[in-house]
């Protein structure tokens, strides 16, 4: 990306609010959505999404992911509960509450024979902008689709039609963007560039909502989680506070001599053994390894060291974003 | 009012006529003008005039509303049904704009191809036979009236139809024959009595006669009846659309 995203003008500042009490960009209270053919899609959906923040939505598939952006967007209705966009209401006020928003469809749609420039210059209209070229080539630079702009929809790759879908939805300088899978089935290296996208619209004042099965997305992007499964949000928390609470860093020793007991000089280390005492186990947060109190791991070293107690072999691993997720899932099973 | 929106979808819908001139344009200009040439030419020298008219020049007001109904539906049920096949219309769904909005956009450039596609042919039939306008005013009526009318059934259409199948369905079933028989070719007079009472439960029959009372001053049922028809029917549409807005009906489940 050579190019800097489009700045949001002024009013798409983060706000200046304490990082404790931002105010939501989005507010949702009691969101319920019922099929016609009777499956219950979301049960009660209470969510609030902070302005500037970058909010990864897990959940397997099926899960309600898709349905509860849908009905923020105005795609689909909801049985019952309320969507607050920025204090609009999306339906008594859709005008207002629909304008603030972007969204990039997790399907690959597009006109077939439409050329990229109109396509991109169509959505700027459809939300009641006037044309503005300048904006709409801005958008294209920073999404290198510039030099495509001439080709027709049908003659472009999947990647690049995924670009196309993000720039018509940044062609209305929304305030909040939803990118529902944005790189799903997309390549290792345009996954990148596209975290790069995010990462600059994010820090031009953009509100960024995600939907992704691929928890590495989420664990790089993302500022806050949101789980969701069976269309209930299960949890949502900080990224770094989800880590320390529940991704457990292990550090494993191979001992040269198996022991009986824990010594009585490591007692006051979380230390456990195993494997018939050939294996010493240190539990600790992960984040706060090293910090404060935390004597960290070279201490705890220096006083195996110093017990006498000799390793052949050590490591260390730590649960993944992947790992806290599929417990979560399972628990709730 | 989102007019911006409503432009953006009305030019879209009138770029894709563009990109697509044959279809739109030429294809419907030849078929009417074999028409001319088998009815008009062949067939309709051998038939007398039709009260006072020559068969050629009587043949041209049904043979424009002919094109108009089969048009104005085919244009307007494409327009929608194909956004919702290919997905697109998500963004049409996500955008800050009203029903109103929607059905102007796409109903409008729909009517708006339909009339130009009328006048088109108007003209072209002026090549083959002599014509007339008496009531140049209603003509233009009666043609907007028939293109925005037709062009809402057909946007009904494209919303109801969940497959390309359905969207054949209801032109060739229903439109075709209803304008094959609704006098586009023949006065009323011309059939046994028994048919001209069935006829008149065609509501082809009155746009048709209607339409060849604003060229030629003669009609099969009077001019009235015809408008209060054309302006039923446009109620009833508008009432259907605002029912599938209303419920969101295929559109927003």
């Amino acid at each position: 990306m050579s190019q800097e995203m489009p700045t949001a003008d002024a009013r798409h500042a983060p706000a200046e609010t304490s990082p404790s009490t931002p105010a939501p960009v989005i507010e949702i209270n009691g969101l319920a959505k019922r099929y016609a053919s009777g499956f219950e899609a979301l049960k009660g959906v209470d969510l609030e999404i902070r302005r500037g923040e970058i909010f990864a939505l897990l959940g397997p598939n099926g899960a309600g992911k898709t349905t509860l952006i849908s009905i923020i967007c105005g795609l689909v209705n909801a049985t019952d509960g309320q969507v607050l966009i920025d204090g609009h209401d999306n339906v008594s006020d859709y005008r207002a509450a629909r304008g603030k928003i972007g969204l990039v469809p997790q399907e690959l749609t597009s006109d077939a024979f439409e050329t990229v420039w109109n396509t991109v210059r169509f959505s700027r209209g459809l939300f009641g902008y006037k044309a503005n070229d300048a904006h709409i080539e801005q958008v294209l630079r920073a999404l290198s689709l510039w030099d495509k702009r001439k080709n027709k929809m049908i003659q472009l790759s999947g990647g690049m039609k995924r670009r196309v879908l993000i720039a018509k939805a940044l062609a209305h300088e929304p305030q909040i963007l939803f990118l529902d899978e944005p790189t799903a089935g997309v390549d290792v290296e345009l996954r990148r560039d596209m975290w790069e996208v995010v990462r600059e619209l994010r820090n031009s004042g953009v509100t960024i909502i995600l939907t992704t099965h691929y928890i590495e997305e989420a664990e790089e992007m993302a500022d806050r989680i949101g789980v969701i499964n069976r269309g209930e949000i299960v949890l949502v928390k900080e990224k770094r506070e989800l880590m320390r609470q529940l991704g457990r860093k292990q550090l494993t020793l191979q001992l040269q001599r198996p022991l009986a007991s824990v010594p009585a000089a490591l007692a006051h280390y979380p230390l456990t053994l195993a494997e018939n005492g050939s294996v010493l186990v240190y539990t600790y947060d992960a984040s706060a390894a090293g910090e404060g109190d935390n004597a960290g791991i070279s201490q705890l070293l220096n006083d195996i060291e110093d017990a006498g107690i000799r390793f052949k072999d050590l490591h260390t691993e730590q649960s993944s974003l992947e790992e806290i997720f599929v417990n979560l899932v399972r628990e709730r099973q | 009012m989102n007019l911006r929106a409503v432009k953006a979808i009305y030019r879209f819908e009138m770029a894709r006529a563009g990109r697509t001139l044959l279809q739109s344009i030429v294809s419907p200009v030849i078929s009417t003008s074999l028409y001319f040439v088998v009815f008009g030419a062949a067939i309709g020298s051998r038939i007398q005039e039709v009260e006072g008219v020559s068969y050629g020049a009587f043949i041209v007001p049904g043979l424009i509303m002919l094109m108009l109904l089969t048009q104005s539906v085919s244009n307007a049920s494409f327009g929608i049904f194909f956004p919702k096949f290919t997905g697109t219309i998500y963004e049409v769904m996500s955008a800050p704009i009203s029903y109103v909005e929607i059905v102007l956009g796409y109903v409008g450039a729909a009517a708006s191809k339909s009339i130009i596609l009328g006048l088109i042919i108007l003209a072209t039939a002026s090549f083959f036979v002599p014509l007339r306008i008496e009531h140049p005013f209603m003509m233009l009526l009666f043609l907007v009236l028939t293109a925005v009318t037709f062009s809402l059934l057909g946007f009904i259409i494209g919303i109801w139809a969940d497959g390309f199948e359905k969207l054949q369905l209801v032109p060739l079933l229903v439109i075709t024959p209803l304008t094959f028989l609704g006098g586009s070719f023949y006065a009323i007079d011309m059939l046994p009595e028994v048919w001209q009472w069935v006829t008149l439960a065609n509501p082809v029959v009155y746009l048709v006669s209607g339409f060849r009372w604003s060229f030629y001053g003669i009609s099969d049922v009077s001019v009235i009846a015809s408008l209060i028809m054309i302006f039923a029917f446009l109620a009833i549409s508008l009432g259907v659309v605002s029912w599938i807005f209303r419920t969101g009906f295929r559109l927003r489940p």
